[in-house]
This record gives structure tokens, sequence and C-alpha cells, in this order.
């Protein structure tokens, strides 16, 4: 067992209590974490710093409020539910169709939500069922984002997406979360979905997992996860590395989405991403972590990206 | 940062170990909840007549001061109607009571408590050399000629008195002893005349009175002992055998040569000592010491409360052992569970029912509650009247399982009482939940990780050495409050995370 401590050291592997230790409690202060925690506070700053977000359609945050949901999407087709609070993909519901007149939804998974259904779960969600500590909470309803041609073979119905590790600004490393069956197309690893890392310097899928274990092809359309290219990579480490400047969390999981129509959006930060990007990129975070904390503060986004590219994504190759 | 946190881990480390380490070998707290201190209870009964006529009495009684190998635990004189004083003798303590009228029998009684204490050592000072004793003759040439002989027989002053204690023994072979004992042959003679030729030699001693303790004596006698001073400090002798030392359980009542009591007013005294052994919680006999020491100890102790009041703390003082273990299984091994503490609040349960039963009445109810949440999803009710409704099925629930068991002639589903319910009700919501968003594998692992944490809580909280340890020394809490800190500031690896991160462990390049 120390043999595998060993190992798992020299391989700069993260641990949680390290994650919480020397990073989030050294670089997140804790009065910035409401900036992250609540997704409706998320998207009014990012939309104040002119950064692309799937767009709001209404807020639902009163009992009361809840009988107007037909009123906020009567102009969309297809929309998403979420709780501001929530947290790891609880209590989301894309809704991909609505029968007109009748309020009957469907959901992306194929099933069916009547409408007192809908509302129950609306209700859940304001009583703060889906919020850390049960604190109330109120409902996002936003934009579906119709996801982009280049996961057309790596989705099973829900829409993947980019999850970027930003630390002190720099990206430092990077996956895309595939839905799965299993995932009721959530893009959630503890859920099902299938995270494929990414080669830093080029936006190439590299490796796969699921859980905590490692998978060659998506487990429902059968597409080798290796070789996907995500397109304007570039743009999309750029994009990541403003929310940095964004929050001011230094350690910071950036999710982005990719819109066939609108292009990448922030999708949510998290102030506490976990550790599982490890296993789909093959690669310990550590030595990452520290090349970039021996850079001095307040480089430009471009240095930041540059370096991350050239220096940080050929500093620790994959693990056989 | 980290620096500042061994610090202060290591100041509470210390605070708590010196109070621990004082109340252990300065104060004698036990331990071990097992032991079990011996004490003697020696009553001493003095009765006397006062007369026909009303007069004044006044009696003083040699009482127990400078005990080697014992300490007195507690004492009281029972004296209807006289007045007593006590105060410090040559021989050690006296009593005195006076009464201004007494008539007819009269009983005065002193009583004291006592236990071994192996720090009660002899204090006492080195006493000056001895006059040489002037006796007449021939008693002085027979005394000389006796030191003369047994200081050629010896080394030292102790293997003088063993000598010359043996001479003594065999007066009839010695012309000059039995001349000096003039017949008697009495242990107390024996001991006063071995005093005169020491003094002849130079050497101190003094005469010495006890108890021998033994389990039960209703007619105890005074012994005599011999007391030798070697220049550096108090030798025993035994003045009917010679033997050096003292016996195990002697209780050392008075010194010198004065009598034990003396009486004016009264007559047909007679006086009886009786010994009696008892057992004694240890703890009780370390906060009266402490309290004799005037240590601050005693008067914080939890002993000093209500007895109800301790047998709560007895459990509250547990918790935080059971919350260290929650730290270390969670943040050292990686067990999730439902709610930071709530493995703790079910291991409390489980003191009533314990471990198997507890577990299996616990997922019952869980159970039987998981189906009752789920049928009540489809009535979409609110979460705060859902979460009553949850928690009025639960006791029911438990109420039931109590007639069933009941019936059934099962007694340990009667404590299903004590499950704290609002925590069932808590963990079936969230479990429901979990079950919903991530599944059933995932629900049933979080739950069954809440119950191996709650055993294990339960298993150590259960230790009678540690519940005896937290409750007699409170102070070990520190190094919990210290070993959370230092945890607090744990960063390696989970144990868990060793099997999730496996396949990154390929040797490094």
């Amino acid at each position: 067992m120390l043999g595998l401590i060993g190992r798992l050291a020299a391989n700069g592997v993260v641990g949680l209590n390290e994650r919480n230790c020397e990073y989030i409690m050294r670089y997140n202060p804790r009065r910035l974490y409401p900036l992250v925690d609540d997704k409706l506070a998320t998207k009014r700053l990012a939309m104040g710093a002119g950064l692309p977000v799937p767009e709001l359609y209404g807020v639902i945050s009163s009992h009361r409020e809840v009988r107007d949901l037909p009123k906020i999407v009567a102009s969309h087709r297809d929309f998403v539910v979420k709780p501001a609070q929530g947290s790891g993909g609880d209590g989301i519901l894309v809704v991909s169709a609505r029968v007109k007149d009748r309020n009957v939804y469907r959901l992306v998974d194929g099933s069916v939500l009547a409408e007192d259904d809908m509302e129950h779960h609306l209700s859940n969600i304001i009583s703060g069922q889906y919020s850390l500590g049960g604190h109330r909470d109120v409902a996002l309803v936003e934009y579906c984002v119709k996801f982009d041609a280049t996961f057309a073979e790596h989705s099973f119905r829900g829409v993947p997406d980019i999850r970027v590790i930003v630390f002190r600004g720099y990206p430092v490393m990077a996956m895309v979360r595939l839905p799965t069956r299993r995932s009721h197309g959530k893009a959630n690893l503890h859920q099902g979905a299938v995270g494929a890392g990414l080669d830093l310097a080029t936006g190439m899928t590299t490796f796969g997992v699921t859980g905590n274990t490692r998978v060659m092809e998506h487990p429902d359309t059968s597409a080798a996860i290796a070789g996907l290219q995500i397109p304007k990579w570039e743009f999309l480490l750029d994009f990541a590395a403003r929310c940095y400047e964004l929050t001011g969390l230094g350690y910071l999981g950036v999710d982005i989405v990719l819109d066939r129509d609108k292009g990448p959006m922030l999708l949510e930060l998290n102030a506490r991403p976990g550790l599982n990007i490890q296993i789909a990129n093959r690669c310990g975070l550590r030595p990452r972590l520290e090349l970039v904390e021996a850079e001095p503060a307040g480089a430009p986004v471009e240095a930041r990206v540059a370096f991350a590219m050239h220096t940080l994504a050929t500093a620790a190759p994959a693990l056989n | 940062m980290q620096g500042r946190i061994w610090v202060i881990a290591l100041v509470l480390f210390l605070i708590g170990g010196g109070l621990f380490v004082y109340k252990w070998r300065g104060l004698g707290y036990p331990l071990l909840p097992a032991e079990e201190t011996r004490i003697w209870t020696v009553e001493a009964t003095f009765q006397f007549d006062a007369g026909e006529r009303p007069m004044p009495v006044k009696a003083t009684l040699h009482i127990p001061g400078l005990t080697p190998g014992f300490a007195v635990l507690d004492e009281n004189f029972v004296s209807r109607g006289f007045g007593f004083t006590t105060r410090l003798v040559a021989g050690g303590r006296q009593v005195q009571w006076a009464i201004r009228r007494a008539t007819g029998p009269q009983t005065l009684y002193y009583r004291a408590v006592v236990y071994k204490d192996p720090a009660a050592a002899e204090n006492d000072t080195t006493p000056p050399f001895p006059t040489p004793p002037m006796l007449g003759e021939p008693l002085d040439t027979a005394l000389q000629e006796l030191v003369a002989q047994v200081r050629e027989q010896s080394a030292d002053p102790a293997s003088f008195t063993v000598e010359l204690l043996k001479r003594l023994a065999d007066s009839a072979g010695d012309q000059n002893v039995s001349l000096l004992l003039a017949g008697q042959t009495d242990p107390t003679t024996r001991a006063r005349t071995a005093i005169t030729v020491l003094a002849a030699a130079q050497i101190p001693a003094r005469l010495m009175r006890g108890v021998n303790l033994v389990d039960r004596e209703r007619q105890a006698r005074i012994l005599p002992w011999l007391e030798v001073h070697d220049g550096d400090r108090w030798l025993y002798f035994d003045p009917a055998t010679g033997a050096q030392g003292l016996p195990e359980n002697f209780l050392t009542w008075w010194r010198g040569d004065d009598p034990l009591y003396t009486m004016d007013g009264g007559g047909k005294t007679e006086i009886r000592f009786s010994v009696q052994r008892n057992e004694a919680d240890p703890v009780l006999v370390a906060e009266r010491r402490a309290q004799t020491v005037q240590s601050r100890v005693a008067d914080f102790s939890l002993f000093s409360l209500p007895i109800q009041t301790q047998a709560v703390y007895a459990v509250l003082l547990m918790i935080p052992l059971g919350a260290l273990v929650v730290v270390l299984l969670r943040n050292v091994v990686g067990i999730t569970t439902f709610g930071t503490f709530m493995p703790v609040l079910v291991a409390l349960a489980f003191r009533e029912t314990q471990v198997l039963a507890g577990v299996i009445l616990f997922s019952l109810v869980v159970a039987l509650g998981l189906l009752f949440r789920f049928f009540m999803e489809n009535m979409r009710l609110l979460l705060v009247p859902r979460l009553a409704s949850v928690l009025i099925i639960v006791v029911l629930l438990m109420a039931l399982i109590s007639i069933v068991a009941h019936q059934l002639g099962l007694d340990m589903g009667l404590s299903i009482g004590l499950f704290p319910m609002v925590i069932l009700t808590m963990t079936i919501e969230r479990m429901s939940i979990v079950w919903e968003e991530r599944g059933p594998m995932e629900a049933i692992q979080q739950g069954a990780g809440s119950l191996i944490v709650a055993a294990i809580c339960f298993t150590v909280m259960e230790v009678e050495v540690l519940k005896h340890l937290f409750f007699v020394f409170p102070e070990l809490l520190l190094w919990v409050l210290a070993i959370c800190l230092l945890l607090g500031r744990y960063s390696g690896y989970r144990l868990l995370e060793l099997v999730r991160f496996k396949s990154l462990a390929s040797p490094s390049r």
C-alpha cells in the first residue's frame, strides 16, 4: 500500500484532502463562493463581462410563481429547468418538447412529465431540496443548448460540456463530458457520463473514463473516445482563463458548452471541481499546478493560454 | 499556518497530558475502571463511667497522625454532649473530649477511614542523639556489657538492633539481659528495654504503637513496634521477633511512651479497637486526596455534579471521540455518510440496542420509511409537510416495531424508541433523493457506509477503559481536539482514493 501511495504521489495525483487543504482553502476566499454557488449570480456576472451564457428565460422564486412556467416558456419549444444552487447536476430537467395547450412536457431522455409533476419539481427546487444545506432556492428556466455536430457520435441525447480546471488564471487540465443513457442525458461523471481527457495543446480527446474506470468507446454509441477534435480550442482556453478575472477564485472549474448556433457559452463555474479529470487525462494535476504556482501573478490572458498550450501540455505527459 | 497548528496542537497535548499525569500520579485517580481501592475503617470505642454525681470529665486519646504507608480518607468523632479538640502532641495527634457535667456510663467514638498510600512516607525530622541512661548499679554494668557484646557482633544500627532484640528474646541464657528485663518478657517491655540499650549505644529509638489492619476484627490489639533511626531514616523492628520492617498493613497509632489515653473525672475506663475492611471507589479516594492537598482539581471534577448529571456527561464526553472516528473515517479512509455526524447519533442509539439489533432495526425503519417516501412522491407534497409526514410515519413505525417485537417476546425491539427519529427522517429524505438522482446503488452504498461508520463509532465509544478515562480525565478531550486540528490539515490521500486512482499508479517515468 505504501508503494501505491508512493507511486500516486510520484505521478502527482492530487487527492481530495490535498485539493481542499492546499488549493481550495488557499486560493478560494470563502466570500467569493456565492458568485459560483448561485448559478443566477454567475450568469449575471458573466453577462456583465460580456461572456456568452445560455439565455435566461425566467426565474421562479416563490411557490406562487410556479404556475407562471407556461407563460415563461410560451415562445420556446425546448428549455432547461435547474436549481440555482444545485450541486452535482441534481435537480436539472431538460425539456425537449412541449405539447401545446396541454402543458405536458417531453424530457430529453424520452420520458413525459405532466403539468403537476413539473410544478411539484419546481416547488421542490424552491423549498431547497437540491441546494446545499437545504436553503430556499430559486429555479432557473433557460435556453436549451443545441449541441454541436462535433459530438453527434459521442453523446446520448444530452449536451456534452467541456470542463477546464483554471488555476490562478491558467488553464491546467481539461476534459469533455459526454452524456450517456445511464446519466439520463446529463453531463455529470457522478451520474454515469463519460469523461474524455483533452490534450491541452491541441484540444484533441485522449482517453475516456466513466465513474472511476477507463473506457475506450462511448457505451451507447460505440464511437471511439480518442481522436475527437474540439473546435476553436485556443478560443475556448481563452474563454475559460477569463473566468479567473470574472470571479477572483484561484482554483476553479469552468464548464463550457458548445452551441450549434451560438458558439461557446459559459454553463457554470465550480469552486470545488472534482478530481476524476485526472483519471480522464491519465495524468496527475500537481506537476502542472506547481508550474503555475511558480509563475508571477498578473500575466495577461493570452500569455496564460500560451503557457498552458506550450508549457503545461508537455510538462507532464499522460501515464501508460 | 501549518507551523502554528502544530504549536497549538502541541500546547493542547501538553496541557491535557500534564493535567492527566498530575491527576493520575499525583492524586492517584485510577487509570482503569475495574480498580478498587481497599479502605479500612478503624474505630476506637472509649467507654467509662462518670459516676453517680454530675462532675466535669476530661479525656484525651491518641489518634493517628504520622502514618507511614497509609493516608486518612476521613475521620469523625462521635461524642454526644462533649466538646472536642484535636491537637498535635509529641507522640502524634491527640483528641481531647471535655464536658462540664456528666453522669453514668459514657461512650466516645473515634472513627478513621484509611487507605494505602505509598506516597505517605515518613517525613519526620532526624532526632537528636539520646542522652545515655543513668540506671544505677548493677544495671549500668549489665547495660555496658550488653552494648559491648552486641556492638561486637553488629555493623550498623540496623544489625545492632536485630542482634539486641535476638538477645532480649532469649533472656534465659544471659544474665545481663534477664537483669535488664527484670522478669518481664512481653514485647512492650522488650521494646522499652531495647530503647534504653540503644540509647546507651547512642542510637536514637522510640516506641511506636499501632493496629494491624485485617479484613475484620472486633477486638483489634494495639501492637508495640520499635523505631530506630540509623542517622538517615527510621527503621522498623518487631520487638517480639527482631524482624526488620513493618507488617504489610500496619497502621501507626501513636509514638512514644505516653499512655494511649488519659482520663480525668471518670472511672472504669475501657477502650476497644475494631477494624473493618471495605472496597471503595478509587475515584472518591482520589477526590478526597485532592481536597486534602488543597488541589483545585477536585473542585472542577465531574464527580462534584449530581449523579443524574454525571450520567449525562458520561455519555456526552464520548461524543467527541465518536466525532474523531467520523473524521478519521471520512477524511482518512474516505467513507461517505448521510449527514456529517449522523453516525455518531445513531451510535448513541446503539447503546440501548447493541450493534446487530441496532443495524437491523435501523435498516428496517429506513427501508419501510423509504417505501412510504416513494409512495408520497406521487402525492407531490411540499418539502416541509412531506418531511413532517415522513417523521410521523417513522414514529408510527417505531411504535409498531416495538409492539410486534414485544408480542414476539423480543425485548430488544423495545429499545428502538431511543432511535433519533429526526435523524432517521432526514436519512430517509436524503437517501430517497440520492436514490432518484444517482441511482439505488449509490443510495444503498451511502446508507451502508453510514451504518458501518455508526457501528465503528459505537464500538469505540463503548470501550470501558475509554469511557472511564474520559470521565475521570476530561482533559483528555484536549488530546482529541489536538488530533482533530492536525487532521484538519491532513492533505494526504484518503484510503479509498487509492482504489479510485489505482489506474494512475503506473510506475513513474
